[in-house]
C-alpha cells in the first residue's frame, strides 16, 4: 500500500511537470548584472551579515570571491570572514544541521547554487514579499514561498508589510478572500527604493555565487566565437576551391 | 635543403611501405576515404552523420576528463560536480561541453534519422545499416539515462526512480527486476555506482563498436543520396561510379565547413547559455537529491519527452510501458513496412509526403506535450497524437503500396 | 575532373591556411584540458601554510607534521650536535648547501633560521622514501662515531643532523628545507615566509 501511494505521488509529480517555475504570485523582475562589482560587493556584505547566520555557501571560496569581486585581502579578512577562517576556506557556517532543524523545523539550505534552482526573479520576489501573518511561528509569511519556515531577516531594513485582501468570486458562485497586494505597515530603516536596491544587490550576488565562472565563461566565449568565424571563412573558401572540380 | 626534404620524403615513404607490408594502412585509408566514392549530390541533410561522430568524440574526451574529478557516491557526487564547476581549472568548460554535448547528440541523431526517412536510406540494400543505426540510437538513450543520474540532483534522482519503476510494470518479475536494477529498495548510492560504471565504460564501449559497424556497413553498400538512385549502376571504364566523387578531399573539406558551423552553435550554448532555459540543464537538478521529497515540477529531459508523452497517454501501467517501448523499437521495422519502389521523397507521391509531414508534427507535438502538466486536454491531445504516431507505421504498407510516385531519374540530378 | 582550371597555388595556400588556423585552434583547445590536471583551487587551499607549536619539543627530539601531504620534520638540536656539524665537511657531498634545496635564509651551516631548530621535508632526495631518525646516542650500524642523523631504509642514503647528504650514498642532494618563518618564539608557520625571517629567532 505504502509503495502504491509512493509511486502515485511520484507519478503525480511527474504529471504536474511544467516549464513554469512557480505558480501563484506573479514574479518581479530582478536586474542582474554580474559585471557590476560594486553591486556584488554590497550584496556580499548583506549576505555575510544577514544570511550567513543560518545559510552556508559551502562550495564558494572566500579568496575566489575576493578575486572576482575585487575585494582586498585585508577587507576580506576583517569584514567578510569569521575569525577562524582562512582565505582558501569555503563559506561554511557553525550552525549544526540538527540544531537548525529543531529550531526552524527544516535545515536552512546551502545557498551555493540556490540562484540556479530558484532563478533570480523568484529570489527577488521572495525578499520583497514577506508579510505579517500572526498564525506563523515567526509571525511572517511570504507570497513567493507559502508558509516559509524562515523569519524575515531583513525586516529592519524593509519594515513590516501587511496584506490587503480582496474578494473574488469563484466559478461555483462562492466568494473567497485573496491577497491583492502588500502595504507597508511599519517603515524600516531603508525607504522603498533603498530596500529594492539592497535586495537586488543580494540577488545579484547570489547569482554570481551560483556560478562564479560565468564572468570568465562569457569573455572566453567571445574569443572562441570570433576565432570560429575566421576559421569558417577559410574553410568555406577551401571547400569552394576544391568543389570547382565537381560539375 | 632540398636534399634534406627529399631524404625526409624518402624516409616517410619507406616507413609507410614497411607498415603497409604488415598492416593495411594505405588500403584502409583508400577504402574509407580517398577511394570511397560518395554521390556528388549530398545536400544539407547529409552533414549529420559526420557531426554525430564529432559529438561522440567530444563526449568521450570531455567524459574522460570529468571522470578524473567526479566521485560516484551519493555523499560526494553533487559536491564533486560543483567542485568541477568551481575549483578545477577550466572544469566548468569541460562540464558544459559534456552537458551541451548530450543534447547536441540527440539533435544531430534525430536530424540524421529524419534524413533517412526522407530519402529512404533504410530501404534495400541498406536495411542492416538502418538497424545498426537504430541500435546506436537505443544504446545512446541508455547512455543518456545512466549519465543523467550522475549529477545526483533532484531531477537525476527522481527521473531514475520513475524510469526504473517502469520495469516494475512487467508481470510477475517486475518488482524484483526493478530492485535488481537498483540494487536497493530505492535509487541509492549502490545504484549510482553501477550507473557510473555503465555510463563511463560498458555502454560507451558498445556504442563505439556499433558506430564502427555502422560505418563499415555504410562503406560496403555505399551512401544513399537525395535522389535515391544507386550510383553504382553507372560506372566508367575504371569501375568508378560516374556520379561518385572521392570522399577525401571533397567531402572532408565540405564536412569541415559543417563542423565549424556546428561548433559555432555549440559554443554559443556552452559559453553563453549552458542551461538553455532549463532544457539542457534543468533548474531542479541544482538541488541535491533528496529521497524523501519529490520536486514540485519534474519532466524528463527534452529528448525523451515524445516517448514519455506516449507512456502517459495510456491509462494502464503495463500497456503504457509496452506502448513506450514499442514507439522506440518500431523504427526498426521501417525497411519492411515501406513498400514503395521509390526511395527519395523527391519522387514520392502525395500520400507518403503527407504521412511524413504529419509524423514530424506528431513527433514534435508529443515532445512538447511530454513536458506539460498532464491536464485533461494535454492527455487527450497526447492520446490523439500517440494513435497517429503508430498509424504512421502501421498503415505504411498500405499508403506506400499504391502511392502516386513520380518516375525516378537514371542518374543523380 | 579536369586539371586545366585548377589554381594549384590557391589550393595549396588555402589548405595551408586552414591547417595552420585549425591546428592553432586544436592546440588552444588542448591547453585548458592540460591545465585541468594541475592542482585545483581546493588542493591549493588545503596546501596552504600550517602553524606548528614547538613549545613542547625537547632537546634532541624530532616532531613530524603533515604539510601538502608530505612529512615535515622539526628537530631540536643540542649545543653538542650543533658543534658536530662543522666537523662533518669531509664526509658530506654538499656541506655548504650550494645546491638550491633551501630558501636563502637557510643556506648556512645549520641549514636553518634558528640554529636550534631544523625544519626539513622528510623525504629522501633519491626516490622519495621517508628516512628514519637516529639520534647520536642511539644504537646504530654505522660505528661509534655516528653523530646522529637520518638513514633511509629504502636504498641506504644517510643525512646528518642538518639534513645534508653523505658521500657515497644514492641520494644526490641535501634534504629540502621548505619555506617557513617563526611567528613567535614557540610557533612556526610552514609554507609561508612572507613576513620575513630572523625576527622570532633572535627574540
Amino acid at each position: 500500500m505504502k509503495r502504491t501511494i509512493f509511486l502515485f505521488v511520484v507519478a503525480l509529480a511527474w504529471l504536474m511537470a511544467g516549464s513554469a517555475t512557480s505558480a501563484g504570485h506573479h514574479l518581479y523582475k530582478a536586474d542582474v548584472d554580474i559585471s557590476d562589482k560594486a553591486s556584488l560587493q554590497r550584496g556580499a556584505r548583506t549576505f555575510v551579515n544577514y544570511c550567513m547566520g543560518c545559510h552556508s555557501a559551502a562550495y564558494m571560496r572566500y579568496n575566489r570571491m575576493g578575486d572576482d569581486l575585487g575585494i582586498e585581502e585585508s577587507i576580506l579578512q576583517n569584514n567578510l570572514m569569521f575569525g577562524t577562517d582562512k582565505s582558501g576556506d569555503t563559506m561554511t557556517i557553525a550552525m549544526q544541521k540538527d540544531d537548525a532543524e529543531k529550531f526552524f523545523g527544516t535545515a536552512p539550505p546551502d545557498l551555493s547554487v540556490n540562484a540556479r534552482s530558484r532563478g533570480a526573479d523568484w529570489l527577488f520576489t521572495y525578499f520583497m514579499t514577506f508579510y505579517r501573518d500572526d498564525s506563523r511561528p515567526f509571525g511572517v509569511n511570504n507570497l513567493a514561498f507559502k508558509d516559509v519556515a524562515m523569519p524575515h531577516v531583513l525586516w529592519e531594513l524593509q519594515g513590516i508589510q501587511k496584506p490587503v485582501y480582496k474578494t473574488v468570486q469563484k466559478e461555483d458562485g462562492s466568494q473567497r478572500e485573496v491577497i491583492d497586494h502588500l502595504e507597508l505597515e511599519t517603515p524600516g530603516t531603508l525607504d522603498s527604493d533603498g530596500y529594492q536596491n539592497t535586495v537586488n544587490d543580494l540577488v545579484n550576488f547570489l547569482v554570481y555565487v551560483g556560478e562564479p565562472a560565468q564572468i570568465q565563461r562569457r569573455s572566453v566565449g567571445v574569443i572562441v566565437i570570433l576565432y570560429l568565424l575566421v576559421l569558417l571563412v577559410i574553410v568555406y573558401l577551401l571547400k569552394k576551391e576544391f568543389w570547382k572540380d565537381i560539375h | 635543403m632540398s636534399k634534406l626534404i627529399n631524404g625526409g620524403i624518402k624516409l616517410l615513404n619507406n616507413t609507410l611501405g614497411w607498415i603497409d607490408d604488415r598492416f593495411p594502412l594505405t588500403k584502409t585509408w583508400n577504402e574509407h576515404l580517398a577511394q570511397y566514392y560518395a554521390p556528388k549530390n549530398f545536400n544539407f541533410w547529409y552533414y549529420f552523420g559526420s557531426l554525430a561522430l564529432l559529438v561522440l568524440v567530444i563526449q568521450i574526451v570531455t567524459g574522460i576528463w570529468l571522470t578524473m574529478n567526479y566521485k560516484p557516491s551519493a555523499e560526494h557526487a553533487f559536491a564533486s560536480v560543483e567542485y568541477i564547476m568551481r575549483d578545477v581549472n577550466w572544469g566548468w568548460w569541460i562540464r558544459y561541453m559534456h552537458s551541451t554535448g548530450s543534447s547536441a547528440f540527440f539533435i544531430v541523431i534525430y536530424l540524421h534519422m529524419f534524413r533517412g526517412m526522407m530519402y529512404g536510406s533504410y530501404k534495400r540494400p541498406r536495411e542492416l545499416l538502418w538497424l545498426t543505426g537504430m541500435f546506436i540510437y537505443l544504446i545512446l538513450m541508455a547512455e543518456a539515462f545512466f549519465g543523467y543520474l550522475l549529477p545526483w540532483g533532484q531531477m537525476s534522482y527522481w527521473g531514475a526512480q520513475v524510469i526504473i519503476s517502469l520495469f516494475g510494470a512487467i508481470p510477475f518479475i517486475g518488482p524484483e527486476l526493478a530492485e535488481w536494477i537498483r540494487g536497493d529498495y530505492v535509487v541509492s548510492d549502490v545504484t549510482l555506482n553501477r550507473f557510473f560504471s555503465f555510463h563511463v565504460i560498458a555502454v560507451p564501449l558498445v556504442l563505439c563498436g556499433l558506430v564502427g559497424l555502422h560505418i563499415f556497413a555504410l562503406h560496403e553498400v555505399g551512401s544513399n543520396n537525395p535522389d535515391g538512385v544507386e550510383i553504382k549502376k553507372h560506372k566508367d571504364a575504371n569501375g568508378i561510379p560516374l556520379d561518385g566523387i572521392p570522399f577525401h578531399p571533397y567531402y572532408t573539406v565540405k564536412d569541415i565547413v559543417a563542423v565549424v558551423v556546428f561548433l559555432i552553435f555549440f559554443c554559443l550554448v556552452v559559453f553563453f547559455n549552458p542551461e538553455m532555459g532549463g532544457y539542457f540543464l534543468e533548474h531542479a537538478n541544482f538541488i541535491p537529491a533528496d529521497p524523501l521529497k519529490t520536486p514540485e515540477h519534474i519532466a524528463p529531459v527534452w529528448y525523451f519527452t515524445p516517448f514519455y508523452a506516449i507512456l502517459r497517454a495510456v491509462p494502464d501501467k503495463l500497456l503504457g510501458v509496452v506502448a513506450m517501448g514499442a514507439s522506440t523499437l518500431i523504427f526498426m521495422t521501417l525497411p519492411w513496412l515501406d513498400r514503395s519502389p521509390v526511395k527519395s521523397i523527391r519522387y514520392r507521391g502525395w500520400k507518403y509526403r503527407t504521412a511524413l509531414t504529419i509524423f514530424v508534427i506528431t513527433f514534435i507535438s508529443l515532445g512538447w506535450l511530454g513536458m506539460q502538466v498532464a491536464t485533461p486536454n494535454v492527455t487527450l491531445a497526447s492520446r490523439i497524437f500517440a494513435v497517429i504516431y503508430f498509424l504512421f507505421f502501421l498503415l505504411m504498407p498500405f499508403y506506400t503500396a499504391n502511392d502516386t510516385d513520380k518516375p525516378v531519374p537514371d542518374r543523380v540530378t | 575532373m579536369q586539371d586545366g582550371g585548377i589554381d594549384k597555388k590557391r589550393r595549396h595556400f588555402l589548405t595551408a591556411a586552414a591547417t595552420v588556423v585549425g591546428g592553432a585552434g586544436v592546440i588552444a583547445t588542448a591547453i585548458p584540458f592540460v591545465s585541468t590536471l594541475s592542482p585545483s583551487a581546493k588542493t591549493k587551499a588545503v596546501g596552504g601554510p600550517i602553524e606548528v607549536d614547538i613549545s613542547g619539543l625537547k632537546l634532541g627530539e624530532r616532531m613530524v607534521e603533515k604539510w601538502r601531504g608530505k612529512p615535515v620534520w622539526i628537530l631540536r638540536r643540542s649545543e653538542e650536535s650543533l658543534a658536530d656539524l662543522s666537523g662533518m665537511t669531509d664526509i658530506l657531498r654538499d656541506p655548504e648547501s650550494e645546491v638550491e634545496q633551501q630558501p636563502e635564509y637557510a643556506k648556512n651551516e645549520y641549514r636553518s633560521v634558528n640554529p636550534e631548530y631544523l625544519v626539513v621535508i622528510g623525504l629522501c632526495t633519491h626516490l622519495g622514501c621517508s628516512p628514519n631518525y637516529l639520534a647520536r646516542n642511539e644504537a646504530n650500524d654505522f660505528g661509534a662515531d655516528w653523530k646522529g642523523g637520518f638513514f633511509c631504509p629504502c636504498h641506504g642514503s644517510k643525512f646528518d643532523l642538518a639534513g645534508r647528504v653523505y658521500k657515497g650514498v644514492p641520494a644526490p642532494d641535501n634534504l629540502v628545507v621548505p619555506k617557513y618563518q617563526f611567528i613567535s618564539k614557540s610557533k612556526i608557520l610552514i609554507g609561508d615566509d612572507s613576513v620575513g625571517n630572523g625576527t622570532g629567532a633572535s627574540s
